[in-house]
């Protein structure tokens, strides 16, 4: 008996809010980036939880059971990008500001 | 040929133009060398300009002489009733086909006579008397191209290419007209001119366009064709196409309601009053009731109120020459009441009449104005009859031709108007009923006209000078001027050989030359020529009696009271002072439109640009920025550079439509 697929999503649900909370509510700009990470990985979980579901031979050919593992791949791929990028500001603005603290960067205000 | 004769003048036209610039830009360079403005006459370019009058003149007179021989080949051949020449398909769509092309029969031909033979007489005077002008190369272009939309206007085989040449003398009219724009006013009459006639071409536009749905063709021949018979039920339609081109003819031709244009467009040079304003373009509503004469006829209704109208028009016009003082005002409400005739003429049927008294006018009408304006030229600039006076001894050739012209006007016995205007009236006698009320109108204005245009002669050339002598020197004006004079004056006492009465020898010439084209229209009246109702031989004496009696005593009752100068005029200003202005203001038909309708209209414009254009207009357009402006300064708040908080913006609208999606 393996674990439902309603208790994975849950969690994916859960995950992704904690990734929202942490995005919103934290100063530092590595825990911000962390928080970008835990979202992607909330999403990656829900999109490979769905694709067990729709492996179930009771479901079978209902769904594309190989659609979910792709797309995770292509998420990790592109939050290592992201994770680059994002790095590199962080350094940048480290040079600019001494300081990681998002609150100190207003430079775009309307 | 045709081809030819119409692209003579227009060949002119462009040549004087090209010479116009030429004669700008030898100007500018002379000035930018210093040279002296004052002595323009022989400074750089003026060779240029004369040469552009000198092509103009034999531009027309190249066109007089196609003319005649398009005339001989129609008159060498009487089976021969139209010259037509090439043709093209200019519009095909659907159901029309309009063709582009040319054709001169019977009517067209003695138009083309009488618009190439005056034409070229007065180019020959515009030599003359534009011989100082700085513009006149410019003038001479303006009217070499009248003499081609005029051309157009009268060999156009279709509806169509008759309106492109009706706009095209407009269009001219209003150029020169307008030729002194500078003085601020003549460019005043000049929009007026135009805008009037914008009326008359709106209504002949959609009278068109009825004949179109009517008949399903605009070709002139085959409008005159149809079997207006079987129209019957549609027969209303018919009567308002007619009506509608009766309409435009009014504008064109001067014919009240609007005929208000010409009196002003009398600020135009005296040589365009000759040709566009009395010879030939305010014909052109005569030609297009005589060139669609079945038309007409088929109407009865139709051609009552063109009697009604031809009537009510002259006794206006002649009435309101009474008391002028401007010497071509007192032409020009004559010109309006002339008009009238023709239509009171084309009313009656008597389509040749109506050709015939358009001839005869062009002459003494032509020969009339040149004279004015010879006096104007040899008094400088001067036109008020009343600072005239004893002018015969100054120009001896002037006096003597504007006579002939004022006695063939004023229908004196045996000169061309008399026996145009006797024709008209003896015509109109016939038909008997309420044509005889016309009839009676007629001989008022006949009346009035003897006594205004010898009370005209009798202030010019009589009496003692009324100018400042130390100042003024009168003098006779140079050849190039006089003798046109003598040739339309020739022509004017002559003219009534073209169509005698019929109690004459060799009378109706015009008349049997005319009856191809006439004929539909006669058989649609009375089935056939002959059907007119006719006057005994008696009756038609006793008519060209009465009309040489009434002629004689009236011209000798206007020139005795006039000799002495115009201390009759003042006598009836102070005792009526009422009807004086009546007549002098044309009825004030032209002060009603002024405070009637100008006066609104303009004062509606204005309200419209200051309350429609800044209140709603400039308005809307302001406050677009306004809001644009508000709406961004309230929006920028939320760009505050905090990441933080454009994500819960991004979050929140993607929550949002993430719940759309559900619920919807």
């Amino acid at each position: 008996m393996s674990v439902p697929t309603d208790h994975l999503l849950a969690l994916a649900a859960v995950l992704f809010a904690l990734g929202v909370l942490g995005f919103l509510v934290r100063k530092n700009v590595i825990i911000v980036l962390a928080s970008i990470e835990l979202m992607l990985n909330a999403a990656n979980l829900s999109f490979l939880a769905a694709s067990r579901h729709w492996s179930q031979a009771t479901l079978a050919g209902q769904g594309d059971p190989m659609g979910g593992p792709v797309f995770a791949i292509f998420v990790i791929l592109v939050a290592a990008a992201e994770a680059a990028v994002g790095l590199a500001l962080v350094i940048a603005l480290y040079r600019l500001k001494q300081s990681v603290a998002l609150d100190s960067v207003a430079e775009l205000r309307g | 040929m045709l081809w030819v004769l119409l692209f003579v003048p227009l060949a002119g036209s462009a040549l004087c133009a090209a010479l116009h610039f030429a004669v700008l830009r030898a100007r500018q360079a002379g000035a930018a060398h210093g040279g002296d403005p004052a002595h323009a006459s022989h400074g750089p370019g003026e060779g240029l300009a004369t040469l552009a009058g000198r092509l103009a003149c034999a531009a027309m007179g190249a066109a007089f002489g196609l003319a005649l021989l398009s005339w001989w080949e129609l008159a060498s051949q009487p089976a021969l009733l139209s010259v037509e020449s090439t043709t093209w398909h200019w519009i095909e769509a659907g159901g029309i086909d309009v063709q582009l092309s040319l054709v001169a029969d019977r009517l067209s031909v003695v138009m083309l006579l009488v618009i190439t033979g005056v034409g070229f007489l007065i180019h020959l005077y515009s030599l003359g008397y534009m011989a100082h002008d700085p513009g006149r190369a410019k003038f001479f272009a303006y009217l070499n191209l009248f003499v081609f939309a005029m051309l157009v206007l009268v060999l156009s085989s279709n509806l169509l290419g008759l309106f492109v040449g009706w706009e095209g003398v407009g269009l001219c009219s209003y150029l020169l007209i307008g030729f002194w724009y500078e003085k601020g006013w003549p460019a005043d009459a000049a929009q007026k001119a135009f805008v009037t006639n914008r009326i008359g071409d709106a209504c002949f536009l959609v009278g068109s366009f009825l004949l179109l749905r009517l008949f399903g063709t605009l070709d002139l021949s085959e409008i005159a064709a149809q079997n207006y018979h079987l129209l019957g039920a549609r027969s209303g339609e018919l009567a308002l196409a007619a009506l509608l081109l009766f309409g435009g003819a009014c504008g064109k031709s001067a014919q009240f309601p609007l005929f208000t244009w010409l009196p002003d467009a009398m600020a135009g040079p005296t040589p365009v009053s000759a040709l566009i304003h009395a010879a030939t373009m305010v014909t052109a509503g005569v030609y297009l009731v005589l060139r669609l004469n079945p038309l007409f006829a088929a109407v009865p209704g139709v051609l009552f109120v063109i009697g009604v109208v031809g009537a009510l028009t002259a006794l206006i016009g002649a009435s309101s020459a009474l008391l002028q003082r401007d010497i071509k005002k007192v032409l020009a409400y004559s010109t309006v009441s002339q008009l009238g005739y023709m239509f009171l003429g084309l009313s009656a049927g008597a389509w040749s009449a109506a050709l015939f008294h358009l001839v005869t006018h062009a002459f003494f009408k032509g020969l009339l104005f040149l004279g004015s304006g010879s006096v104007i030229h040899g008094m400088h600039d001067e036109q008020d009859m009343y600072k005239m006076g004893g002018l015969r001894r100054a120009m001896p050739q002037t006096f003597l031709t504007f006579v002939a012209g004022a006695a063939a006007l004023s229908g004196l016995p045996l000169l061309s108007g008399f026996f145009s205007k006797d024709e008209i009236l003896a015509r109109n006698f016939a038909l008997g009923g309420f044509h005889v009320l016309l009839w009676g109108v007629g001989l008022v204005t006949a009346a009035l006209t003897a006594f205004y245009t010898w009370r005209m002669v009798a202030l010019t050339f009589f009496g003692s000078a009324r100018y400042d002598e130390h100042h003024v020197h009168p003098h006779e004006s140079p050849r190039v001027m006089t003798v046109p004079l003598v040739v339309l004056a020739i022509l004017s006492v002559v003219g009534g050989l073209l169509n005698l009465p019929h109690v004459l020898p060799g009378a109706g010439v015009l008349e049997h030359w005319l009856e191809p084209v006439t004929r539909p229209g006669n058989e649609l009246l009375w089935r056939g020529e002959h059907g007119a109702p006719h006057l005994s031989a008696a009756t038609e004496w006793l008519l060209l009696a009465l009309g040489a009696g009434i002629a004689l005593f009236c011209a000798h009752r206007g020139f005795r009271a006039y000799t002495g100068g115009p201390a009759r005029d003042e006598a009836l200003r102070t005792a009526r002072p009422e009807a004086a202005r009546f007549l002098e203001g044309a009825w004030q038909i032209d002060r009603a439109y002024t405070t009637r309708i100008v006066a609104p209209l303009v004062a509606g414009a204005r309200h419209l640009a200051q309350r429609f254009d800044l209140g709603v207009i400039d308005a809307g357009v302001n406050g677009a920025g306004t809001l644009a402006r508000k709406l961004g300064t309230s929006l920028r708040a939320l760009a505050d550079g905090q990441v933080k908080h454009y994500a819960l913006w991004m979050g929140a609208g993607a929550a949002a439509l993430s719940i759309l999606m559900v619920v919807l």
